[in-house]
């Protein structure tokens, strides 16, 4: 018994979680899949006055498609992403990024909403959040608003999640069309952290040139990364013209990655430019079979 | 002190009650309430694997989750994989016959894992079976036999 002593809150549904939000004050935390909050409690990196914990929130843990995206309750578990074909199908960067998380166990209990909200910058679900410009819910007792993934993440596990607010759902944009998806990433063992990975989306026009590119980036800073420039490079024209090499040293040029025991900046960046060209090569060769 | 909350839930098929401190990990209450000492605690934040039971039938890390969390489920710890008769299991077997633990520590959280993983995914190949090891370490290094163990368990040559 390692953590330091709380007191448990096992609410039922949002508004019940949002309420004790409101009434148990600064020292509250919301507990989803504990498979990050808990080994720092264990450690004692974190405490809490109180607990409040989603696992009994029925209603946070559906999967909806509507009108061009697909919703994700914020405590739909990884392994059942893992599972579902019509995440598979709609938004598939979310599908193929999740055997790259942790390990089964892992992500039986790890939720979608559990890893956005923890915002780990070298976690995969973060850098596909920005890349497809998710959109989450975030709600408290004084309303709903909604918060693209561009402002969410804010630094190292810090997010635009006030201490009154709960993280309900995802909505991913569905792309159609001519597109293609891929998660390339370069980790010292499986299951591990990244050192740095690269979660890519093309789409390509009638003409053969590359209509849209997003380029999410993990590891490579103190938040997941977008790569605008290289984004634009390669947007409105010829796919055969891309040199995804070049792009991928454009990428992580604009990042700025951590140094640490397990690689340092400039390797890092190395790395980053590799995995970002052997991602966006996997995504341009789906969209032209598409 | 916080409140204690009073946890009732479904141990290998014997309801179990206690009442525990929110802080509980599930692996303590298992391992102290109801004296199941299979369970085995090794890193106690996430890491090594040692603590896996099956929760609802899906294998997850004990030392993860608070007692309190798994009031009303079905838990499902190495004890009990072993036949009604007392027998080895075939996954329990395998490892026998394979070699497949040396000092035994971590053997609990490697036969709970396997047996879930073999259930789900009954025909695996090699790399599958490798890739389902990762999230279990031995410090004996031992891996080669336990590896040999999953494969004779998972039907592979």
């Amino acid at each position: 018994m390692k953590p330091a002593p709380f007191a448990y809150h096992a609410p039922e549904t949002v508004s019940d979680v949002v309420s004790l939000l409101r009434d148990l004050g600064e020292d509250t935390k919301v507990l989803a899949g504990g498979q990050s909050l808990v080994p720092m409690m264990a450690l004692r990196l974190a405490r809490f006055d109180h607990l409040i914990d989603l696992n009994r929130v029925g209603e946070l843990a559906s999967i909806e498609g509507q009108d061009g995206t697909l919703r994700v309750g914020a405590l739909v578990r990884q392994a059942q992403i893992e599972r579902d074909r019509t995440v598979a199908a709609e938004v598939p960067l979310l599908a193929r990024a999740t055997p790259l998380i942790g390990h089964f166990q892992i992500r039986n209990r790890g939720t979608v909403g559990g890893s956005l909200a923890h915002a780990d910058p070298a976690a995969e679900y973060p850098a596909v959040a920005l890349a497809l410009d998710a959109k989450l819910e975030l709600v408290s007792a004084a309303g709903t608003r909604v918060v693209p993934a561009s402002e969410f993440f804010v630094s190292t596990f810090m997010t635009a999640v006030e201490a009154d607010e709960v993280l309900t759902a995802i909505d991913f944009p569905v792309w159609a069309g001519r597109c293609g998806f891929a998660v390339e990433e370069v980790a010292r063992r499986l299951g591990d952290f990244a050192l740095t990975g690269a979660a890519c989306a093309v789409e390509l026009d009638d003409g053969n040139r590359i209509a849209r590119a997003a380029i999410g980036m993990f590891g490579m800073g103190s938040t997941p990364l977008r790569a605008p420039e290289a984004e634009a490079a390669l947007t409105g024209n010829p796919v055969t013209d891309a040199d995804v090499a070049e792009v991928g040293r454009t990428a992580a040029a604009e990042s700025e990655p951590p140094g640490d025991v397990h690689a340092s900046p400039a390797y890092r960046r190395a790395v980053g430019a590799v995995v970002v060209a052997r991602a966006l090569r996997a995504a341009i060769e789906e969209a032209r079979r598409a | 002190m916080p409140e204690p909350w009073t946890v009732t839930l479904t141990v290998n098929g014997e309801r179990r009650q206690a009442l525990v401190e929110p802080r509980r990990t599930l692996a303590d209450f298992l391992r102290e309430d109801c004296a199941l000492t299979g369970t085995h605690l090794g890193c106690e934040h996430g890491v090594c694997g040692a603590c896996t039971v099956l929760l609802d039938g899906d294998a997850v890390r004990s030392c993860l989750l608070f007692a309190v969390q798994a009031d009303g489920t079905e838990v499902t710890t190495v004890e009990g994989l072993t036949l009604r008769d007392g027998g080895l299991n075939p996954v329990q077997e395998a490892f026998r016959e394979a070699h497949g633990l040396q000092c035994g520590f971590c053997t609990p959280g490697f036969v709970v894992s396997v047996t879930a993983y073999l259930r789900d995914h009954p025909s695996p190949t090699e790399d599958e079976i490798r890739e389902a090891l990762s999230g279990n370490l031995c410090r004996c290094t031992g891996y080669q036999g336990i590896i040999n163990a999953a494969r004779m368990a998972g039907g592979l040559p």
